[in-house]
């Protein structure tokens, strides 16, 4: 058995499995669910000034029928009572002592503001607290949320004002919604950010209604952007997390991944690229709190095959693995294989090289099953046809090195070495 | 012991005739069998289409929210894609081939998603094709059933006027009278047939016969060419003594009095003997069954191996409790009053392959007798003989001769479906219809 307990800032938890700051952590009755079906800890849903929230406020993208593979949401900030939602989150840390309670903040851009809610929120013995810089929707208009995180010289000013203040662990959430989440988050770090967190959502129109030809959500004949989430932005959020990893300055902290996060498999690739802990929030939206099971089953499996008995042992382990395109190297070359044995004639593999690619598969005709065959000497070893292949290892890649030696492409110009000539 | 109507209550017929293969209840049920759907290139299922329905696309068009364009994709290359969704032997083309099966997985199931997008099309009456402007060129169409009904389709929408002749009140042809009826019921052969006449350009003359209420030589003269899918007519004679007893009946016929006259009404006996083992053979056994026979046992001559018949049609035959009985040749029919009392078979045993390729049932000397009170006569059928040869037609035992060019030996005359092979499937018949009138077509430019 490995030992999934994660240990972020000081703030621990039982596995490294925490709910997202958003509406299933917004009150007590919910934190509570979720403490009783497992989950390591929470970030309660963001305190701040008073709001008011609209109907409806979420839209999802389906794909081949799979429900909310994208997920959207307007809503904002808890639109609870401070003093309500103050007393139970004491009363959830009461209950469980040996969860996680992280919460989110998002204060009126004043010094004293912040003071003030930080003073209020360290009452309740929560364990950390979580900057909001980066919903983008509703709270940016007034200064707030991603406005802040959006420009990294006000995110700094933000964290240093908080730092004067807190006394325990402060994580820093930070916005896709820039070019390049770095410069926002060595901001936070060089203002004394103890830890960041990433992604909030990403700024989304998730379709229109063809009927009533208003985009999604609907709000009486209306709708705004609102954030995107779900598994649909994972590989955004894991090339992000990575470029923090990397970063000498953002990297001195540690960092909360979030983004899409729905299976084990999910977690184990965002604690590699870098992550302590993960947050997640769609997947549980979809199904409720009972998949923190499988998702320490999962993960407990998989370290115990990979020899991994902590997260530290892995967490980061694949950072270096990302290099620079220059880096890469070019004498490395596979070519597509089809097992004949496992093909089952769908022709898949055929219509996406012979229309897309690089006509690398030949079609014998045959009535009603063509047989299909790679033509190595054509195949540039894309993975295309591996890719839309629905059977498992029935196309696998074959390594055929064009030289022994590795060559990256700066050596390869420095050599004067020829370019195709097709 | 004798031939009686009224065995059950309508509850049970009700019952025992309800739809075998029931639709999709909701659009979620056929979505998730739509995005099962792999959407194959060159798909094998379209190749086991004999009229060659893109069926990927018409799946994916279901998955896209496209039900027009899906129905589409289906009836431009099977205007009775919705009949055929109903009444094809699947197992052995379309989802026979998915490649599915090679995964040992469940196939896509194509003939219920078929259904799916084309009964909305003909119940709310879709409007999916038009006709091209009018060419003034006239074309007459014997038989309204699949293959007359596709050819004068395809006519009619590049511009020819069509006269379609049926013998019978109602068009579809076996569709509508000689398929089990809880395959596909009367009302929607109907319906069908509205769907396809919608086009304009087609007036089908109903109680209209070749060779007695019109004559070939006429429609060669009024028209500028003819098609002819008369298909063919009733059960092959099995040329055994007391054939003539009472209770001794043809298949097609007694199929055609369910389906005209209602269940209550048509007799069946007791114990049913059905000579064959076609898809009319499952058909009449099944259905005397379900009528209120209490036995009913298939003869067949040869053995599993060589049965025309699917493996799942035999299945629906065994689940309804017919009993099969093989290598059982019928040598005398028995009567007493002049009403059938037992079936006397001769038993086989398998020879050397005939020239189908099939093993021929050789007679061992033994036989067995069937205590019956009806036989029902299921061993193919027989081609419109004399029909054919008075008219001139070169034929093969009555099977019209056509070339390449669906043409017969008449000039302009053309022809496709059972009347030229013997009795196939619907599908193969629609399939012939659009062949004739691309044939057609090119003889009237």
């Amino acid at each position: 058995m490995a030992d999934l307990s994660a240990n972020f800032l000081g703030i621990k938890s039982p596995n490294p499995y925490w709910l997202a700051s958003a509406p299933p952590t917004d009150k007590k009755y919910n934190v509570l669910r979720a403490f009783e079906a497992g989950w390591g800890g929470v970030v309660w849903k963001t305190l701040g000034s008073q709001i008011k929230n609209v109907s409806s406020r979420y839209s999802s993208v389906d794909y081949n029928g799979s429900r909310m593979m994208g997920f959207n949401n307007i809503e904002l900030i808890s639109d609870r009572p401070l003093a309500i939602n103050l007393r139970e989150i004491a009363e959830c840390v009461r209950l469980f002592p040996d969860r996680a309670m992280v919460v989110s903040l998002m204060a009126d851009n004043s010094r004293e503001k912040w003071h003030e809610l930080i003073a209020q929120v360290e009452d309740t013995g929560a364990h950390g607290l979580e900057l909001n810089f980066g919903c983008p929707h509703g709270m940016n208009e007034r200064g707030m949320g991603a406005a802040v995180g959006q420009d990294p010289e006000i995110a700094r000013m933000v964290v240093e004002w908080v730092m004067e203040k807190a006394t325990i662990p402060v994580i820093t959430k930070l916005t896709p919604n820039v070019h390049s989440v770095v410069p926002s988050g060595r901001a936070s770090v060089e203002g004394g950010t103890n830890g960041l967190s990433l992604i909030n959502t990403i700024q989304s129109i998730t379709g229109v209604d063809l009927d009533t030809l208003v985009p999604n959500p609907y709000v009486a004949g209306q709708s705004v952007f609102g954030g995107y989430c779900g598994p649909a932005i994972k590989p955004i959020a894991l090339k992000m997390l990575t470029t923090i990893s990397q970063d000498p300055i953002t990297s001195r902290v540690p960092v909360s991944g979030i983004g899409g996060i729905s299976t084990w498999k999910d977690a184990a690739e965002f604690l590699l690229l870098g992550a302590t802990t993960v947050q997640v929030c769609t997947a549980v939206m979809k199904h409720g709190f009972r998949i923190i099971e499988d998702l320490c089953e999962g993960l407990n499996n998989w370290m115990d095959e990979k020899g991994f008995k902590t997260l530290n042992d892995f967490i980061g382990k694949s950072v270096p693995t990302i290099t620079h395109w220059e880096d890469l190297d070019i004498n490395y070359h596979i070519v597509a294989k089809i097992n004949p044995d496992k093909c089952i004639h769908c022709g898949l593999c055929y219509i996406a090289c012979e229309d897309t690619s690089h006509q690398s598969i030949n079609l014998l005709y045959g009535k009603p099953y063509n047989t299909y065959s790679v033509i190595e000497e054509e195949c540039v070893g894309c993975n295309l046809c591996k890719l839309v292949c629905p059977v498992d290892d029935c196309i696998t890649m074959v390594e055929q090195r064009k030289g022994e030696e590795y060559v990256n492409w700066k050596e390869f110009q420095r050599r004067g070495l020829p370019l195709n000539d097709h | 012991m004798a031939l009686v109507n009224n065995r059950l209550t309508a509850e049970q017929y009700g019952e025992n005739f309800s739809d075998i293969h029931p639709p999709f209840e909701t659009r979620d049920a056929a979505l998730v069998e739509a995005n099962r759907c792999l959407f194959c290139y060159d798909a094998p299922c379209i190749k086991s289409c004999p009229t060659s329905i893109d069926i990927p696309k018409f799946i994916r068009q279901i998955t896209t929210d496209n039900p027009k364009g899906s129905a589409h994709t289906i009836l431009s290359a099977n205007i009775l894609g919705g009949g055929c969704s109903k009444v094809c032997p699947v197992e052995k083309l379309c989802e026979g081939s998915c490649v599915y099966n090679l995964m040992d997985e469940p196939p896509i199931p194509i003939a219920k998603l078929q259904r799916f997008s084309t009964e909305k099309a003909i119940a709310e009456k879709w409007p999916l094709f038009q006709r091209k402007p009018s060419t003034t060129k006239r074309v007459a169409v014997v038989g309204a059933g699949p293959a007359g009904l596709s050819c004068a389709h395809v006519l009619s929408r590049e511009g020819i006027d069509v006269t379609v002749y049926e013998k019978e009140s109602k068009g579809g042809g076996l569709m509508t009278y000689g398929i089990a009826a809880y395959k596909v019921t009367p009302q929607f052969c109907e319906d069908e047939v509205d769907f396809i006449t919608s086009l304009g350009g087609i007036v089908i003359n109903y109680n209209a016969e070749l060779g007695k209420t019109v004559s070939l030589a006429d429609l060669q003269q009024n028209y500028d060419a003819v098609y002819l899918g008369v298909g063919v007519g009733l059960a092959r004679q099995l040329d055994i003594p007391g054939e003539n007893l009472n209770g001794v009946e043809d298949a097609i016929r007694f199929i055609y009095d369910i389906r005209t006259n209602g269940y209550s009404s048509v007799p069946v006996g007791d114990k049913v003997a059905v000579i064959g083992l076609g898809m009319t053979a499952i058909d009449a056994a099944t259905q005397a069954k379900r009528l209120g026979a209490s036995e009913v046992t298939i003869v067949y001559r040869r053995t599993q191996a060589e049965m025309p018949c699917t493996e799942t049609e035999l299945n629906l035959a065994k689940l309804d409790g017919c009993r099969i009985m093989w290598l059982a040749a019928p040598q005398e029919i028995i009567g007493e009053n002049g009403q059938v009392t037992q079936l006397i078979c001769s038993l086989m045993q398998l020879g050397e392959p005939d020239a189908s390729g099939r093993r021929s049932p050789v007679e061992t000397g033994e036989t067995m007798t069937l205590e019956v009170d009806m036989v029902i006569k299921a061993a193919g059928q027989m081609p419109f003989e004399e029909l054919v040869s008075e008219n001139h037609l070169e034929n093969r035992k009555g099977k019209i001769t056509i070339n390449d060019a669906c043409t017969t030996n008449l000039r302009g005359v053309f022809a496709g479906g059972d009347c030229v092979n013997g009795g196939k499937e619907v599908v193969d018949a629609v399939q012939a219809g659009k062949d004739g009138a691309k044939a057609i077509l090119e003889f009237l430019k």
